[in-house]
């Protein structure tokens, strides 16, 4: 496909119906309107079904049906609205059902506001719903990337059989890029879904289909939890990314993930322009999180120091302590409520630790 | 020997963990006749509810969705648009439908979505231990309405045949009764003719079921029926509420 100029909530929407996806169920909140409004706009022009529901609650509940039924379907929403959402969103994982949640975060908590935040990385990698359940989390960085990732969660989502989230703050959703959208999947090409609602005769060749999370024999229900958590341990294997640039010698490490990371690599790259070695690691995957990419910066002897800097008070920052476990100090650097750090407030931080060192 | 009576196919052949004298099974079996009947079973998916009917997915022997606590016309939408050519049906009862997921279903109802849904109403929650429910009657004692439900404190009961046959997306609505063979041959008419609405495109459908609890009622199955017929009829009038002609 061309390379044309679109806004990252754009770029989702056209990405996703490129993977197949036809069934769009969505709320208006402010700031990820650009996904429903394209979607209204395009599904019906390639046989999809676009649904304004009455609600969040709704909206999660129609694609867990969707889902269930054995199509390639998502929602967006924003901080709020992923909040209504998370109900549904736990029954789907109970349920195992493949889908996509593109939360484009806004400053909260409550109400909030409506500029871009990471405020949200605890609800989206430790589950907000109820039970012993994950989402696989991805944290693009970019217009590009978001609409690359999209594919990518659409095809983890069936693999797994689980809810994938796509994590966008306001600035990726709203801001223009040149993008390539991928190629379009035939739709005859996605995986096939036995497993799916579609209608059952005996003898059909499939056991009836009971979508269901509801387990009210305990030793079921753990037996079910023990069957997620061998999923999510594999997950958690093979499925980790970051992206690393300029740690093969950085004394100084800054770790921050999607829009945050854009401004960060500035500032290390301007940190690098003044003799202090920066590096930056920037988590691709939130969930799992990319425990690895830490470990090979730490055991290449020369980091000193894991400055994580978050659009929020400090989320991240336990993953990446948990990831060093002490074995460099991990300060936190971060604005919120949609206040972003400036490159220069980054650089800043970056001097300060250099001269603590 | 001719077999003049048996278990619809649609129903399958395990115990229901409803109570002695519950209408649940009633209801069950005959939507599954009609199910039978239509020979629709094939291509039909249903979505259980929240409440006594939870366990319905283990009970009606055709694909089925479990949703969460009033959700199931939401649920029934992503089905439905997903699958058109599937007959979708919804099984929910007053609590579930009248309370925590009337959104739900106002809206799917007002999108005229192509969907089925029974409703059982016996006015109480049953599942959770007789708890007041939306649909409970003024000065009816519950476990939540200790002194008798004060609709100056808790409200009125709702009617939702009468509220949603308001709105232009609904092609069926009918309230039946299950209290007495009669009206139970009418509630089979009834159901059938939802479910026909819904294969011949024409809308969303309703059947308010007027149901009994014995168990949580504290009555006897009879005395239960009974009570159903002379309290709940003349509160909620029996009839066809909306029907949208050919």
């Amino acid at each position: 496909m061309a390379r044309i100029l679109m806004k990252g909530n754009e770029a989702i929407a056209e990405a996703a119906i490129q993977a197949g996806c036809r069934f769009f169920f969505g709320y208006p909140i402010t700031p990820q309107n650009q996904i429903p409004e394209y979607m209204s706009r395009r599904l019906p022009q390639v046989g999809g079904c676009y649904i304004q529901s009455e609600s969040e609650l709704a909206a999660i509940n129609m694609v867990y049906g969707a889902a269930g039924a054995g199509a390639r379907c998502m929602t967006s929403s924003s901080s709020p609205g992923i909040s209504l959402k998370q109900e549904g969103i736990s029954y789907i994982a109970g349920a195992e059902l493949p889908c996509l949640i593109v939360n484009m975060m806004r400053g909260g908590p409550g109400l909030g506001g409506i500029q871009p935040s990471q405020a949200d990385y605890f609800q989206a990698t430790r589950g907000g719903g109820n039970g012993d359940y994950r989402l696989i989390v991805l944290a693009p960085g970019s217009v590009q990337e978001a609409a690359t990732l999209t594919g990518k969660a659409f095809d983890l989502a069936d693999e797994y059989r689980m809810p994938v989230m796509m994590l966008g703050d306001g600035f990726l959703g709203q801001m223009m890029e040149p993008v390539e959208i991928p190629e379009g999947v035939d739709l005859k090409d996605l995986p096939a879904k036995p497993w799916a609602a579609q209608g059952w005769t005996p003898g059909c060749g499939r056991e009836r289909a009971v979508i269901n999370s509801l387990y009210l024999d305990p030793a079921s229900l753990e037996k079910h939890n023990q069957h997620l958590q061998e999923k999510y341990d594999i997950i958690s294997a093979k499925e980790a990314s970051a992206v690393c640039e300029y740690t093969e010698d950085a004394e100084i490490i800054l770790t921050a993930y999607g829009t945050m990371a854009r401004i960060v690599k500035s500032a290390v790259q301007l940190a690098r322009k003044e003799g202090i070695k920066a590096g930056l690691i920037r988590p691709v995957t939130l969930w799992p999180f990319p425990n690895a990419a830490f470990n090979k910066v730490l055991e290449g002897g020369n980091t000193k120091v894991i400055l994580t800097v978050e659009m929020s008070m400090g989320q991240m920052v336990e993953d990446v302590r948990l990831a060093v476990e002490g074995r460099v100090p991990t300060p936190f650097y971060g604005r919120t409520g949609g206040m972003v750090p400036s490159t220069e407030d980054v650089l800043a931080e970056i001097r300060r630790l250099k001269e603590a060192l | 020997m001719a077999v003049v009576f048996k278990r619809p196919d649609s129903l399958n052949d395990i115990p229901s963990h409803y109570c002695p004298g519950c209408t649940h099974g009633i209801v069950h079996r005959l939507v599954a006749e009609c199910i039978d009947e239509l020979g629709i079973a094939g291509k039909t998916i249903g979505v259980a509810p929240v409440g006594c009917a939870v366990l319905a997915y283990n009970y009606f022997a055709v694909d089925m969705l479990e949703a969460a606590h009033g959700r199931a016309p939401a649920v029934a939408t992503g089905v439905k648009r997903a699958r058109p050519d599937n007959f979708v049906f919804t099984y929910q009862g007053d609590g579930d439908l009248a309370a925590i997921g009337t959104a739900e279903i106002v809206h799917a109802a007002t999108r005229g979505e192509k969907i089925s849904v029974i409703f059982i109403n016996n006015g109480i929650f049953g599942m959770t231990g007789g708890q007041m429910a939306p649909t409970t009657l003024p000065g009816v004692v519950t476990t939540t309405s200790p002194y008798g439900r004060d609709v100056s404190v808790n409200g009125n009961p709702i009617r939702m045949s009468e509220m949603l046959s308001t709105l232009d997306g609904p092609a069926y609505i009918a309230r039946v009764s299950v209290h007495d063979v009669p009206n139970i041959v009418k509630a089979k008419a009834a159901i059938k003719k939802s479910f026909q609405t819904q294969l011949d495109g024409k809308g969303f459908s309703m059947v308010e079921v007027l149901s009994s609890c014995p168990t949580n009622w504290g009555m006897a199955p009879q005395e239960a029926l009974d009570w159903l017929k002379n309290n709940m009829i003349p509160f909620y009038p029996l009839g066809v509420y909306k029907e949208v002609q050919d």
